[in-house]
């Protein structure tokens, strides 16, 4: 029988991946949810957090950032993402950016039936740019974190994480 | 009014070996540079609207080292949300240009929104910006050139200048890359000792 603890994913084990990876950036604009994964990366002195008010600057941001040397992570929502289809293709593709994208997948069911098109788009969205992604539900699944940072770095090319759940911050 | 090359030519002189996106003003910046491994020339392909966050992210790299952007203000608009950002992160090392020629110039020279009455230095302000400046005068730009160069980041300059419009059918325009976005990447990081 599972535990109810390990169906969860926990904000440490983000976390944990996202140090084991070097990652020295996370660009990002929070969303739900994300509110203990911001206090843990915050406390976090390795890791620098840049906020931004539109996802599409999360992308040219990354891009300065590793065109000056640096690992940045990209953290948002599948609706963000959406939103921001052209600096995906600019800012990411254009200049082989190794960029993971760590996007909450709001609206993801594990049976498959939803209601919310936030859910309903976004591998259709990532598969029309030929974005690779892994799904992670839970801390069991946190091997994929670092699957695609490899992948990103090997392929120098932007690697989604889709987030299936919510951290559960709120939960404790 | 200005002209954009000599502002460039003005600025050439306090460059030192800061790291320069020369945005739109590559096509005179290209033959003026006399450290090209320095320079960040990224406007082909790139998405509208995301140069300053791009140099935002690379001031934030290199705190040691200036950065500066000569923007231009139709890019500017569609990344205004970048401002807040940068006045939160307050990278001393950023210089900010913004060449105002009131129109979409690569387009034909549509005028940009409320073209003749916007204050990009106020909106730069009132996002946070310690330093902001607005000169329409060669003359007065150049006497507080330094001033703006020596003093810290982030700063913020709007500078009015001549639209130089263009109309030839894009296949037809000289192209004023010279890397592509790739060897950019490969000289600078050579430049500035980053092992690839």
């Amino acid at each position: 029988m599972v535990q109810a603890s390990e169906a969860l994913l926990s904000p440490e084990t983000v976390l944990a991946e996202l140090k084991k990876n070097a990652v020295s950036h996370v660009v990002w604009l929070p969303d739900s949810e994300t509110n203990w994964l911001y206090l843990l990366m915050k406390a976090e002195p390795s890791l620098t957090l840049v906020g931004v008010g539109r996802e599409g600057l999360a992308f040219s941001t990354a891009a300065g950032l590793y065109f000056g040397g640096k690992t940045p992570a990209i953290l948002i929502q599948n609706t963000g993402l959406m939103e921001a289809g052209d600096s995906l293709r600019g800012w990411g593709l254009g200049l082989n950016l190794p960029v993971v994208l760590i996007v909450g997948y709001r609206g993801w069911t594990r049976h498959g039936v939803t209601t919310d098109t936030a859910a309903v788009y976004v591998e259709r969205f990532l598969n029309a740019f030929g974005i690779r992604y892994y799904l992670v539900e839970n801390d069991r699944d946190a091997p994929r974190f670092s699957l695609a940072f490899e992948e990103a770095r090997k392929t120098r090319r932007p690697v989604t994480v889709l987030v299936g759940d919510e951290y559960h911050g709120f939960n404790r | 009014m200005m002209q954009m090359a000599d502002i460039l030519k003005a600025f050439k002189e306090y460059r030192g070996d800061a790291l320069v996106v020369p945005g739109k003003s590559a096509r005179y910046w290209t033959d003026m540079s006399t450290r090209p491994e320095f320079d960040v020339p990224l406007t082909p392909g790139s998405a509208m609207g995301g140069r300053v966050a791009f140099a935002f992210g690379l001031a934030l790299a290199q705190p040691n080292r200036k950065v500066v952007l000569f923007d231009s203000e139709g890019d500017l608009m569609m990344g205004f949300n970048i401002l807040p950002s940068i006045a939160e992160q307050a990278p001393k090392n950023f210089y900010h240009f913004v060449l105002d020629n009131e129109c979409y110039a690569t387009t034909g020279g549509q005028p940009v929104p409320n073209a003749k009455n916007i204050a990009y230095d106020v909106i730069a302000r009132g996002a946070g910006y310690a330093r902001t400046f607005s000169y329409d005068n060669l003359e007065t730009f150049q006497i507080n050139l330094e001033r703006i160069m020596s003093g810290p980041g982030p700063v913020f300059t709007a500078l009015k200048i001549v639209p130089e419009i263009e109309n030839e059918p894009i296949g037809q325009r000289k192209r004023f890359a010279t890397r592509n976005p790739e060897q950019v990447r490969k000289d600078l990081w050579k430049a500035l000792g980053i092992a690839g």
